[in-house]
């Protein structure tokens, strides 16, 4: 098939209308980071005077005693180990839920649509956190990402499970596999693609969770980096430089994880969203 | 196969998927999720210090609906996911359409469309802050440069609504389309096929039948961003905290700001409007957009 003018025409029509609308706002992140305060407050679409990208790093990263050291650690821990157990409890949910058929199956599918919809009750929570001792703690939030986001992995491990043979598990059973091993050994090797589709689309959306870590990690000492970036936003009021320095640090692991997974983030959320 | 064996084969099936491979989540879940929604149902009927509470009725509900700045919240929240949701299955639709058909580049436009889904909507919304600024902003000294006096984006009150709700869609229109481009390739070629038989256009292509049969996708993507709509709150705190006045302020934002002075019992109580609003909004929205279609 020949390509037509008109859809030359069309293609490039495209190209430039995204180009202005999804790539400007983000070279405008990247050439404000290059900038001096001087320049950079003028907040218009110019190429920067200078180089001065690492003295702006520099700047915010030691901002308020290194802040966005203590942030990225406390992130990447939060992430790292809340999609961990989300990936242990929710395959496990997923392989009994798709296996065993019984009375309890439709009260369990309710709770997990419930779990999607209904926006969790946030001072009664920091109420109970506060009484498990779990408030403005790290252990507390990797437990809140963990109940919160539990419904969207347990759907997605639901629906490749049920794909998987069960055949398999009783073949298992016969050549003398107890229980625990046919699930461990056997079965979450094979979910191998869903996790990666669960840890890719996890840890993005809990290393940009904001409102959680706002309501239930008070504190300088806790910050996270989606928090540091809202309370440095009155510092940098005036040097929007270093603001958004800030804003690129935050999207580089994002983007990092784009590069790697941009199928399997694709594949995840359409799967996990067409399917539920 | 004698008794015993049956047995020890019952004994061995019974536990290969066991019961309590639900009790780590369940209990995680129940604990941190479901007890403060039961919670919360109490504690909306309170005025509470998280010390005591003191049992007030249905005051704090009261008070929801006759300070106008809280009626305006629960509008604003229709409106807000209304709008963004629209937006998002009408835009995520024919950018799918485009980005489905033979097209150069494919690759890169998918990517630059979707790339905003996974920046941090804090930073996001930054962003568009410093773009939106009336004088300051990329946007108005661009079009000033053609000559049009841009708008007050954010500081004019009849506009800050709609100003956050075009950020949102930007940020999120990247997902309906995948959505909608994975529904689109479902689609048969047969029916195409059918269609170009029978002399069809692209525009009578395109609406009887790329629309009918992408039906599912559409209910996805209006569920999905209609929810989100109406529980937004990162987006609105991070670009207008609701201003100017309480002219962006949702449910959610209320939420927090009543959270924040300490008024924790009307707090729990906007928790359960907008509990109440999803459900009411959406049940029976999702049963209307999977209703089986019928023949004419």
């Amino acid at each position: 098939m020949k390509t037509s003018r008109a859809s030359l025409f069309g293609g490039f029509a495209a190209i430039a209308a995204t180009f202005v609308v999804f790539v400007i706002p983000f070279l405008f992140i990247i050439l404000m980071a290059f900038k001096d305060k001087q320049q950079s407050a003028l907040r218009d679409f110019s190429w920067p005077n200078g180089f001065h990208l690492f003295e702006n790093v520099y700047e915010v990263v030691k901002t308020r005693n290194w802040m966005m050291i203590t942030a990225f650690i406390n992130s990447t821990l939060i992430t790292v180990i809340s999609v961990t157990l989300l990936i242990v409890l929710a395959a496990m949910v997923g392989f009994v839920l798709a296996r065993r058929k019984t009375r309890w199956n439709g009260l369990i599918e309710f709770l997990i649509l419930a779990g999607l919809m209904i926006p969790p009750a946030v001072v009664p929570t920091i109420w109970l956190l506060q009484g498990l001792k779990l408030f403005g703690t790290l252990h507390g939030m990797i437990l809140i990402q963990v109940a919160y986001n539990l419904p969207f992995s347990i759907i997605l491990y639901r629906a490749f499970i049920a794909t998987i043979p069960r055949e398999l598990d009783e073949a298992a059973v016969i050549d003398g596999a107890r229980p625990l091993d046919v699930f461990f050994r056997i079965i979450l090797p094979l979910l191998w693609p869903v996790t990666v589709t669960n840890i890719v689309v996890q840890s993005v959306g809990i290393f940009n969770d904001f409102t959680n870590p706002l309501y239930y990690l008070p504190g300088n000492q806790n910050a996270t980096v989606q928090l540091t970036l809202y309370n440095f936003q009155s510092q940098f009021s005036t040097a929007y430089n270093l603001l958004f320095t800030n804003i690129l640090l935050i999207t580089i692991p994002p983007l990092i994880v784009f590069m790697f997974f941009n199928r399997q983030i694709v594949a995840g959320m359409t799967a996990g969203a067409v399917k539920g | 196969m004698t008794a015993s064996a049956v047995a020890t084969l019952k004994t061995q099936r019974r536990p290969l998927y066991p019961g309590w491979f639900y009790a780590p989540a369940a209990v995680v879940y129940s604990v941190l999720f479901l007890a403060p929604t039961f919670a919360s149902l109490y504690f909306s009927l309170t005025r509470w210090t998280l010390f005591d509470a003191t049992f007030i009725g249905f005051d704090n509900f009261a008070q929801f609906f006759r300070e106008p700045f809280l009626i305006q919240g629960l509008v604003n929240t229709v409106i807000y996911a209304v709008i963004t949701s629209g937006l998002k299955v009408v835009i995520g639709m024919l950018l799918a359409v485009m980005l489905t058909s033979q097209i150069m580049a494919r690759g890169y436009l998918r990517s630059v469309i979707f790339f905003p889904v996974l920046v941090s909507t804090i930073g996001v919304g930054m962003t568009f802050t410093v773009l939106m600024h009336p004088t300051m902003g990329m946007i108005n000294q661009t079009l000033a440069m053609i000559g049009i006096k841009g708008p007050g984006w954010l500081v004019d009150p009849k506009l800050a609504l709609f100003s956050v709700a075009l950020v949102d869609v930007w940020k999120g229109v990247g997902l309906a389309t995948v959505i909608y481009i994975a529904g689109l390739v479902a689609i048969p070629k047969d029916y195409y096929e059918a269609a170009r038989i029978d002399g069809a256009t692209k525009l009578q292509n395109f609406f009887y039948v790329t629309l009918p049969l992408s039906r599912p996708a559409t209910a996805t993507v209006i569920t999905l961003s209609f929810i989100g709509g109406l529980r937004t709150f990162d987006l609105i705190w991070a670009m207008t905290k609701g201003g100017p006045g309480f002219a962006s302020d949702t449910v959610a934002s209320v939420i927090y700001k009543q959270y924040q002075a300490g008024f924790y019992g009307l707090s729990t109580a906007g928790n359960v409007v907008l509990f109440i609003l999803i459900a009411v909004l959406v049940v029976p929205l999702t049963m209307v957009l999977n209703r089986k279609q019928g023949h004419e």
